[in-house]
């Protein structure tokens, strides 16, 4: 592909301040408290999932990140600098949540437009071909289909040059070929060293592309830590059946159950090894009639997550980041 | 960084909105025949001491570059709706340098409205001495300088559904007061009003053909004074609104 040199960092230096520094950063807009002191780091190079359901808190912290709103409490760092420094030396290049483009340009014209801010852009060809944008380059912005459209925010991000890259939940109008272009396109930048921070809320591109993830739920970081002891953490199934006699207690004390309720003559089970509990439930209680093993949704996964982490106190995702990042 | 190329692209996408060769060339140069036409011999419109063609050539000069200068303000709205505005906040594009970009681009569409009308103007019999010409066009380009900061204002308040019937209804009005249709004197019940708002200003231009001063120093406070404000109201809003709409 051509142009491909073009986009590896120049030169790395070993005491280069971390790519994004970010301490007890905290955001409140009216009654909402959107982000609640949260502290996140990403080193040079590193590609980090910002992982998490809608309204966690992600695209607030990222807007922070970015300088676009300022933080009530705590502080922000990009390579050592202000947010506004690093943005206005041109280190990073994002791709917005939920943006559209402007009309009566055409794609290519568009691109070298934002090309024309930077002081050292990729070129727009090589842009163009990095995205996949070569048929629709003479198409004017405002004729593209909902794919194309991202394909050409995601190529506005890139044009920049970055050092770091912060793109907010960039898939979500994709189709599936263009997913799997975008995530090949990102796998060949993050090889030349780039810094790479996108937020998500599918745990699979996360599991799938990221060194790290970090996991936010209701404003805060509930986890961090890479990506397969997240997907184990949110990996939750439930299971269902009615059992009129057991009490809550002695239910959630079977091996791989973590909580358990009644709702009147049901019972649900919340489990980290569904196998482990339904054997022991069957054992236990073998009148136990109508059962349903599901796997929960991510919302319900990182509800749960939440929950356990304001009963355990910040035991948990403490711990994690102790074992993610040996130093 | 320079804000040259990007205004170039500026330009580009402006002259390819229909919505602004209707509102800002075409509209005009209609109403221009329309009115002017059938009075194209009268020497002396109402008392003004200025022929018809001339005035209602920079009365709907005004009326036209009014238009062009404050359609900045519905590309802004638009540019936001689409988070676009935000795109730019996150690129090394200064906020001067974004204002720059805005300001001069609505000053060239305004100045090509400008030499449009100047054209019809003179298929009607204008005719003015070249000093006269470019005085007349020095003090609109001058008078125009509170109408890019409205522009700029009213882009980063309206939504892109209400600024279309904002611009249209500001600038009929602002025309009208103005003197636009008809030329206020001193018996006229809106003169108090129109005296002290720009766009009278703009109309008054066509008397450079009379001699003397088309200003008087109420009119150079007047224009000095909104553009003032207005800038700073323009700030303002800029500032303020960071936020995802």
């Amino acid at each position: 592909m051509p142009g491909r040199e073009l986009l590896a960092c120049p030169g790395t230096h070993l005491e280069t301040p971390a790519a994004i520094e970010a301490r007890s950063l905290s955001k409140r807009y009216g009654s909402i408290e959107a982000v609640r002191g949260i502290d996140l780091e990403v080193t040079t190079g590193e590609t980090v999932a910002l992982l998490g359901p809608n309204g966690a808190g992600k695209s607030t912290t990222i807007d922070m990140i970015l300088g676009l709103s300022e933080p009530d409490d705590g502080a922000v760092s990009v390579f050592g600098d202000t947010p506004a420094a690093a943005i206005g030396g041109g280190l990073v290049g994002a791709m917005l949540q939920s943006g559209a483009l402007i009309r009566d340009l055409s794609v290519r014209e568009l691109i070298a437009m934002v090309a024309s801010l930077y002081p050292q852009p990729l070129g727009v060809d090589d842009t163009i071909a990095l995205t996949g944008l070569e048929e629709a380059a003479s198409q004017r912005t405002q004729k593209l289909s909902g794919g194309q459209t991202q394909r050409v925010r995601f190529a506005v991000a890139l044009v920049s040059n970055p050092r770091l890259l912060i793109l907010d939940e960039p898939t979500v109008a994709m189709d599936v070929e263009g997913r799997r272009s975008f995530w090949e396109t990102m796998r060949e930048l993050a090889s030349r060293g780039k810094t790479i921070l996108f937020a998500t809320h599918y745990l699979e591109e996360a599991d799938a592309y990221a060194d790290r993830a970090v996991l936010m739920a209701g404003g805060r970081v509930v986890a961090d830590g890479p990506p397969t002891r997240i997907k184990a953490m949110v990996g939750v199934r439930t299971i269902r059946a009615t059992l009129p006699v057991a009490e809550v207690a002695e239910l959630t004390r079977l091996p791989g159950v973590t909580a358990a309720e009644r709702h009147g003559q049901a019972i649900v089970l919340s489990c980290s090894d569904s196998d482990s509990a339904i054997r022991a439930l069957l054992e236990r209680f073998p009148e136990a009639s109508d059962i349903e093993i599901a796997a929960a949704g991510l919302e319900e996964a990182f509800l749960e997550l939440t929950a356990a982490q304001s009963s355990l106190g910040a035991a948990l995702p403490r711990s994690l980041r102790a074992g993610a990042q040996p130093s | 960084m320079s804000a040259l190329p990007y205004t170039r692209f500026e330009l580009l996408r402006t002259v390819r909105n229909r919505r602004f060769f209707i509102l800002s060339l075409v509209f005009p140069v209609v109403l221009y025949f329309l009115v002017a036409g059938p009075q194209r011999s009268n020497r002396d419109l109402l008392g003004s001491g200025i022929s018809a063609p001339l005035y209602y050539m920079v009365g709907l000069v005004a009326f036209g570059t009014m238009s062009a200068m404050l359609s900045s303000g519905a590309r802004i709205a638009t540019e936001r709706a689409a988070g676009w505005t935000r795109q730019l906040r996150i690129s090394p594009l200064s906020p001067r340098a974004y204002f720059r970009a805005k300001v001069l681009t609505a000053y060239l569409m305004a100045l090509l409205s400008m030499v449009v009308m100047y054209v019809c103007g003179a298929t009607l019999g204008v005719h003015l001495p070249a000093g006269e010409w470019l005085k007349m066009t020095a003090l609109i380009v001058i008078g125009l300088a509170p109408f890019a900061a409205l522009g700029i204002l009213l882009g980063h308040l309206l939504t892109p559904e209400s600024i279309g019937p904002a611009l249209g209804g500001g600038v009929a009005l602002l025309a009208f007061v103005g003197g636009t249709w008809f030329p206020l004197t001193t018996h006229n019940f809106l003169y108090s009003i129109a005296q002290f708002i720009p766009s009278y200003w703009l109309v008054q231009a066509s008397h450079v053909a009379l001699g003397g001063r088309a200003w008087d120093l109420k009119g150079w406070l007047v224009i000095a004074a909104w553009t003032v404000v207005l800038t700073a109201l323009a700030r303002r809003a800029y500032r303020r609104d960071t936020g995802r709409l």
